[in-house]
């Protein structure tokens, strides 16, 4: 009986993991480089699943969507949420962490997560101003689904969720390992000062960074948001937090590490849902799924804290 | 410049302050329901701070304003005994976090877990709640019962707080942030789900009616009651804070927040030292969770979530972290911005609205802006005072003065071993 739905939770473990991977690879780019957790970040998240859906809901209101390709639609969704995201994390990082980049580290932590408050009442407000409520639905681009041999069934929303975070994610990869600035970025994180010495503009670099690492996170929110229909103002925070124990958990500061850490973490936090009622006769049941994951995030700070793919850190005395 | 206009600014003269308290208490009596006066009242405590006389009469005077003013002028209003005993609540518990966060520098988000469990204790305790796994109807308590639950709370919050503090404090920084954040949120979601197996915090449904604290028979229930019970309350935290920040304990806490590696080559134990300040902390939140409890007479999990925990960071930041007098103004000041301001502005602009002036929708109400104003704020403070709007002190060693003392001529250490020497080859 419980193995029956087992490659359903899979299936859909593997959408949300795949889905932490991504916006996972945001926090660690952004520590990777300033040593700092982007609050925000989260935010930033959910601030790209709000574009993507107003801007889904207004090309519905112009008539346009209906005869549109569901592709068509979706990619254009995609960049005008990137764009802003990108825009967006570019403006934080301006106003809100550059300022403080030599201040003491508990600082510009503060200062994140005044970012992350402050966005999630814009958005709040900005919504409630234009559509008098801040629970939005999504317009469903793809509704079919395949089966797999009757076991489970894949919804073409989560196929594209995962193909186009592979993407994403191979892109990123190649960008970081091959281009010019890629090799820019990695040398501002072995060492800001040695690099801006070899005429790397170091700011440009950081700016870089959060372009790239919001835009991904902006994506996501635009996945997410065709993924599970529904979306509010406070979807940012607990799945950056999941996001960020992803990024831990895969070793933070290192990309392939949060991919992995945000598929396992997926897949666990699924199977937990689906498991821990039936397994414990239903003393437990899914309302304890969080707990799992965060219980995660401590016992991989405590046992090993570089994560499974970093590196340990010999302290400097 | 500015610097230099702050040192010649002395203080406040005796006589403004006494003015000041005079004019808004007698406004405060005369006018009916004068909110900006209730608030002057408040603020004169401030006042009283920088006023430009000797520390007794300061004390002195404070002491009048909140023991026998504010309870004299405003003791009648229920409304004002309210806002003051929920300032009291705040100012407490920042304090507490002030142990944690102030001194040993060890950033806690998830401190509001502790004040769960103080007010879970005591709720679960004084009502027929307990019934449901220990057998024998022993429950509900008497409001009697208050006074030792104020300890009871105390010990299980510093229990939490050690078993909090053991496995979390091998990471630090923001690591440690995000570990106590996910932990406010297991305790959080814990809470809210203990209905089952085992009935013991009856679930999203809240515990109701906790009692109200009893003494010799007077049932305190209302806010006047209880704003002497924090007041007394925070003079125990407060005579506490300063102990500890003057004792070795507090020296050591200091010493690992500026550098915890030369804290521990001075032969400061860094794992008793924040478990220490984390039990200290949270045993405070513990007892404030129990007069929350009894003063609110019903609690649930939506009490204790993430909000709470970051809106008393917030008061502990802005005021500044680590000083005294900071984190009371910053607590006064966050919680009354929270109870006050934005429900006054609120109802102004509904007010507005009423007669037609301008037409505004209901989810922008100022008072759900309690997170916009949070995040501005924590924005501002953290880029303009990261230390806060009344900075701790620091004792300083006047360097150029030690140098110039007659002890500072002497040749010390290896130097004088050097001089001795070399006076011993030319003799």
């Amino acid at each position: 009986m419980l193995l029956n739905i087992l490659p359903q939770v899979l299936v859909d473990g593997l959408t949300l993991g795949f889905m932490y991977a991504v916006v996972a690879l945001g926090y660690t780019m952004v520590y990777g480089i300033l040593e700092f957790i982007n609050f925000a970040h989260g935010e930033i998240f959910m601030v790209g699943a709000f574009v993507g859906t107003e801007v889904l809901l207004i090309t519905d209101a112009l008539g346009a969507l209906k005869g549109m390709n569901p592709f068509v639609a979706l990619f254009i969704t995609l960049v005008v949420a990137m764009a802003l995201t990108g825009g967006l994390g570019v403006l934080i990082e301006r106003v809100a962490y550059r300022p403080l980049r030599g201040a003491p580290r508990l600082v510009p932590l503060i200062s994140a997560i005044g970012v992350s408050f402050l966005l999630q009442d814009l958005v709040r407000f900005t919504e409630a101003l234009a559509r008098n409520e801040f629970y939005l639905n999504t317009p469903t681009l793809f509704t079919s689904s395949i089966s797999l041999g009757g076991v489970a069934t894949i919804p073409a929303k989560g196929l594209v969720v995962i193909v186009l975070a592979i993407v994403m994610m191979v892109a990123l990869t190649l960008f970081v390992n091959k281009t010019k600035w890629g090799i820019a970025m990695r040398a501002v994180a072995q060492d800001r000062s040695t690099a801006s010495l070899m005429t790397i503009n170091v700011d440009k670099v950081i700016m870089l960074t959060f372009l790239i690492g919001s835009s991904l996170g902006g994506a996501t929110g635009v996945l997410f948001a065709q993924n599970y229909g529904t979306i509010d103002p406070y979807i940012g925070f607990i799945l950056g937090l999941k996001a960020f124990t992803a990024a831990v958990l895969g070793g933070i500061g290192n990309l392939r590490g949060a991919m992995v850490g945000g598929v396992l973490l997926g897949l666990l936090e699924s199977l937990s849902g689906a498991y821990m009622g039936p397994l414990t006769n239903g003393a437990f049941g899914a309302e304890y799924k969080d707990v799992f994951a965060f219980s995660i995030l401590i016992l991989v700070l405590l046992f090993k804290p570089e994560g499974l793919f970093g590196e340990a850190v010999k302290e400097k005395v | 410049m500015a610097n230099m206009k702050w040192k010649s600014f002395n203080g406040i003269p005796l006589l403004v302050t006494l003015i000041w308290i005079v004019a808004f208490a007698a406004s405060l009596h005369f006018l009916d329901k004068s909110v900006l006066a209730f608030l002057g009242i408040l603020s004169s405590i401030v006042l009283v701070y920088y006023t430009n006389t000797s520390k007794a009469i300061k004390m002195v005077i404070g002491a009048a304003v909140l023991l026998i003013i504010i309870p004299l002028v405003a003791g009648d209003n229920r409304y004002y005994m309210e806002v003051a005993s929920q300032v009291g609540i705040y100012v407490a518990m920042a304090l507490g976090l002030n142990i944690v966060v102030g001194f040993a520098g060890l950033l806690d988000l998830g401190y509001v877990a502790f004040f769960a469990a103080g007010a879970y204790a005591y709720a679960i305790f004084s009502t027929s709640q307990a019934n449901e796994f220990i057998a024998g109807n022993l429950f509900p308590l008497s409001g009697e019962w208050f006074w030792p639950f104020l300890i009871v709370g105390l010990i299980v919050a510093a229990v939490f707080g050690v078993l909090l503090g053991l496995p979390v404090l091998r990471v630090k920084g923001d690591y440690l942030a995000i570990v106590t954040l996910g932990f406010g949120e297991i305790i959080r979601i814990i809470f809210n789900n203990l209905d089952k197996p085992i009935n013991i915090t009856n679930g999203p449904q809240g515990i109701t009616p906790i009692p109200s604290p009893e003494l010799f028979g007077i049932k305190m229930g209302t806010p006047f009651y209880f704003y002497f019970i924090v007041l007394f309350v925070i003079a125990f935290i407060v005579l506490a804070n300063i102990r500890f920040e003057h004792s070795r304990l507090g020296r050591a806490w200091i010493a690992v927040r500026e550098d915890e590696l030369a804290a521990q080559s001075m032969g400061i134990s860094l794992l008793n030292t924040k478990l220490a300040a984390f039990a200290t902390g949270a045993s405070f939140a513990g007892v404030v969770g129990v007069i929350f409890a009894a003063k609110q007479t019903f609690i649930d999990p939506t009490s204790f979530t993430l909000m709470e925990s970051i809106g008393i960071l917030v008061m502990v930041i802005l005021g500044g972290s680590g000083s005294i007098p900071g984190v009371v103004l910053g607590a006064a000041f966050v919680t009354i911005l929270q109870v006050q301001l934005l429900k006054e502005f609120s109802n102004f602009l509904h007010s507005l609205q009423q007669s037609g002036i301008i037409n505004l929708p209901n989810q922008l109400d100022p008072s759900k802006f309690q997170r916009l104003v949070f995040g501005i704020m924590l924005i501002l403070v953290a880029l303009y005072r990261p230390n806060g709007l009344i900075p701790a002190k620091r004792k300083k060693n006047d360097l150029d003065a030690i140098k110039a003392s007659k002890f500072g001529q002497a040749k010390l250490g290896i130097l004088s071993k050097i001089s001795q020497i070399s006076s011993g080859k030319q003799s």
